[in-house]
């Protein structure tokens, strides 16, 4: 099969790394953290490249979008078994304000330029939680959708998905080209082999910027204000049934 | 027209395994809070840019490495410290499968052909363990059992033993130190002599780390009469072979994890091409083996230091005496700036000799003083730091009571303190000639 399959990732700050708002309110302390791929997006890549495994496709292109340390995780992604890498360079003030309306943009110009049959994404990014850039890059293309993906299974020219929905399990049969993102259960992704992050040195990463795929990053929305969760505060222990009923009456909970 | 939007702060899904709501809901934790089971924060410098001898690929290996460790090693560490062993078949084919044994070992053998600066980053990433006794048996695979083979054994040899170490399929132990000789390497009594085309041994080892669970034995004898520096071989021993006892496992108040054994030889029989390079060469070999050895011994225990430390931190941060936190006591932070500041200074020493030797000068005089000061420095840091944490640092259940046993050790093994300063100070020329 001579098929092509596009893989996004994002790199976020690590999901161990304690979060810390900026004084003015404006965001999250990003300098010196600690980041990393996004975990579904590593479930992503791995699907992709099992599927190489298989000679059911024939190459892994992941892409990022973001200043030059994406390149990282790009790196990442080549030394888990991903062949080429392309780097969307998105920076400064656009790189704030890049959210899934552009990458979807980006990725929808990508998907036709390299002529990919499917493009695999995490579900959702853990620093935002949108989980829209999936589902935008399919209505972008004009293709079918497997979201929250637990199993993927190619038959053929068909793709059928399990996806994990509130319900329970859903199975779709979409027709490719399509779009997945990969939830939780799809995989476990492998550990990159020292010998394979030696071997993505030699690996390609194609720099592109997002003018000359004709994509507009104007953002239409805004960040206003960054805040901290409230504390917890520490609960009451009461005696009896009675002192809680009164409690809860007290603080107009009934 | 802008949709003007007020975006809350994220709440993020935190260790996926565990939930199951497709949109992750759990909070998590944000500054100051101290969760009970924390992951362990990473240590080590991660800035990528203008390391001094750390390269992209030597960041990607600590970060493959470190998932590893978080999946297949430190779930199990408490269990494997309360059995005093650790399944060491199936940790060293994880680490063989992913490469990580054979970091500078020849690539017609499975190995990587790198540089030690990049068994150096192993050995520092391997410190964020939570015990002592699996990075010892670790090192003892990859690093410390297999130099003078890969250098010095014949093709034959290789293909036997350190194909098989390198990929995680066959357990080594290093056969040197005895009951009647440790740091006095020259004065062991193990003989292997020659008969036909084989060699009868007898004699016996102690402290064998690995040495229940070991494969074959890279094994010091001494093989003729003579002058003991120049009478002893390094032998490839399979240990399934008639006549090896394993007499006990003992039973030690650290690196507990690890299977330490006391071994007996009885007139076992091997092949006399079993030994390693020339025969008489042994002590030699052994002696430039340890180099390494202790280089990545001092690397494994910063890694070490740097997470007790800051463990002791987030600790007494939280803990409070006479109504404000332990952390906020003078004695407390000044000190723990004291012990960071070691900690850095040891490490200058180490990148400063890696460097060194990746460029085929001799580093034996700094090998030394780091591994002198590493020993020492981690008896420091283990117990300026148990102190702070009161009744806590005495419990069993605590990283910092665990360090303190575990890194009791490194003063000892691998060539004692009093040995290190014998050496550094024949390098300074002050020791009484004879």
């Amino acid at each position: 099969m001579s098929a092509r399959v596009l893989v996004g990732v994002k790199r976020v700050i690590d999901y161990a790394v304690k979060i810390r708002v900026k004084p003015d309110n404006s965001g999250v302390v990003t300098d010196g953290v600690k980041h990393s791929m996004n975990p579904f997006c590593e479930i992503a890549v791995e699907e992709a490249v099992k599927l190489k495994e298989k000679k059911l496709i024939k190459e892994v292109v992941v892409v990022s979008c973001g200043p030059q340390q994406v390149q990282e995780t790009i790196r990442t992604a080549l030394a888990m078994g991903a062949d080429r890498g392309i780097h969307v360079e998105v920076s400064g003030k656009d790189s704030d304000t890049l959210g899934p309306l552009q990458v979807s943009k980006i990725l929808a110009a990508l998907a036709k330029k390299e002529d990919a049959r499917l493009v695999i994404l995490g579900k959702q990014a853990i620093d935002d939680d949108c989980n829209q850039t999936g589902q935008m890059t399919a209505a972008l293309l004009d293709w079918p959708q497997g979201t929250f993906a637990s199993e993927v299974v190619l038959e053929g020219d068909k793709l059928k998905v399990v996806r994990e929905v509130d319900g329970g399990l859903e199975t779709v049969r979409l027709r490719m080209p399509a779009v997945v993102t990969a939830d939780l259960r799809l995989n476990t992704p492998r550990y990159a082999t020292l010998p394979n992050i030696m071997k993505a040195k030699k690996k390609k990463i194609d720099v592109v910027k997002p003018s000359d795929l004709g994509v507009d990053l104007t953002s239409r929305l805004e960040v206003l204000r960054v805040d901290e969760p409230p504390q917890r505060q520490a609960g009451v222990k009461v005696e009896t049934v009675e002192d809680l009923l009164s409690k809860l009456k007290e603080a107009g909970r009934i | 027209m802008a949709v003007l939007l007020a975006v809350r702060a994220a709440s993020r899904g935190v260790c996926c395994h565990l939930h199951l709501t497709p949109f992750a809901s759990s909070t998590r934790s944000f500054s100051e809070k101290l969760t009970s089971k924390s992951k362990t924060e990473r240590s080590g410098a991660e800035s990528t840019v203008d390391h001094l001898i750390y390269t992209q690929e030597h960041f990607a290996l600590k970060e493959s490495l470190n998932k590893i460790i978080e999946q297949e090693i430190n779930p199990f560490v408490d269990k494997w410290e309360e059995e005093c062993m650790f399944p060491a078949h199936r940790v060293f084919k994880i680490l063989g499968n992913a490469g990580f044994l054979g970091v500078n070992k020849p690539i017609e053998y499975g190995g990587l052909g790198l540089d030690f600066s990049y068994s150096v980053a192993v050995a520092e990433e391997l410190g964020n363990i939570r015990c002592g006794g699996i990075p010892m048996a670790i090192g003892v695979q990859s690093d410390m059992a297999t130099p003078a083979l890969a250098r010095f054994g014949s093709a034959e040899l290789k293909k036997e033993f350190l194909q098989p170490t390198i990929a995680g399929d066959k357990v080594v132990c290093l056969g040197v130190s005895e009951v009647g000789a440790g740091s006095d390497v020259a004065s062991i009594k193990t003989k292997a002599v020659r008969k036909g085309d084989d060699l009868i041994i007898n004699g016996g080892k102690m402290w064998t780390t690995n040495g229940t669970q070991a494969d074959w034995m890279c094994l010091l004898a001494n093989t003729s009469e003579g002058p003991p520096h120049r009478n002893k071989s390094l032998i490839c021993l399979p240990m399934k072979l008639p006549g090896i006892h394993i007499a006990r496992k003992i039973d030690k108040i650290g690196m507990r994890s690890s299977d330490t054994a006391e071994i007996y030889f009885e007139d076992v029989r091997v092949p006399y091409k079993n030994i390693i390079g020339e025969e008489g060469m042994g002590f030699t070999y052994q002696m430039l083996q340890f180099q390494e050895e202790r280089l990545w011994g001092v690397a494994n225990v910063l890694t070490a230091m740097d997470n007790i430390i800051r463990e002791t931190i987030d600790y007494t941060r939280q803990r409070k005496i006479f109504q404000q936190p332990i952390l906020h006591h003078q004695t407390v932070h000044f000190r723990l700036a004291e012990l960071q500041t070691e900690v850095e200074l040891l490490r200058s020493l180490l990148y400063h000799a890696t460097a060194m030797y990746i460029r085929g000068i001799d580093v034996t005089k700094l090998a030394s003083m780091a591994k002198l000061k590493a020993g020492r420095l981690a008896r420091e840091a283990g117990d300026g730091c148990l102190q702070f944490w009161g009744g806590m640092g005495f419990c069993s259940d605590v990283l910092v009571s665990r360090f303190y046993r575990d890194s009791r050790l490194l003063s000892i093994g691998a060539g004692a303190d009093e040995v290190m300063l014998s050496i550094i100070c024949k390098y300074m020329d002050t020791l009484p000639k004879k």
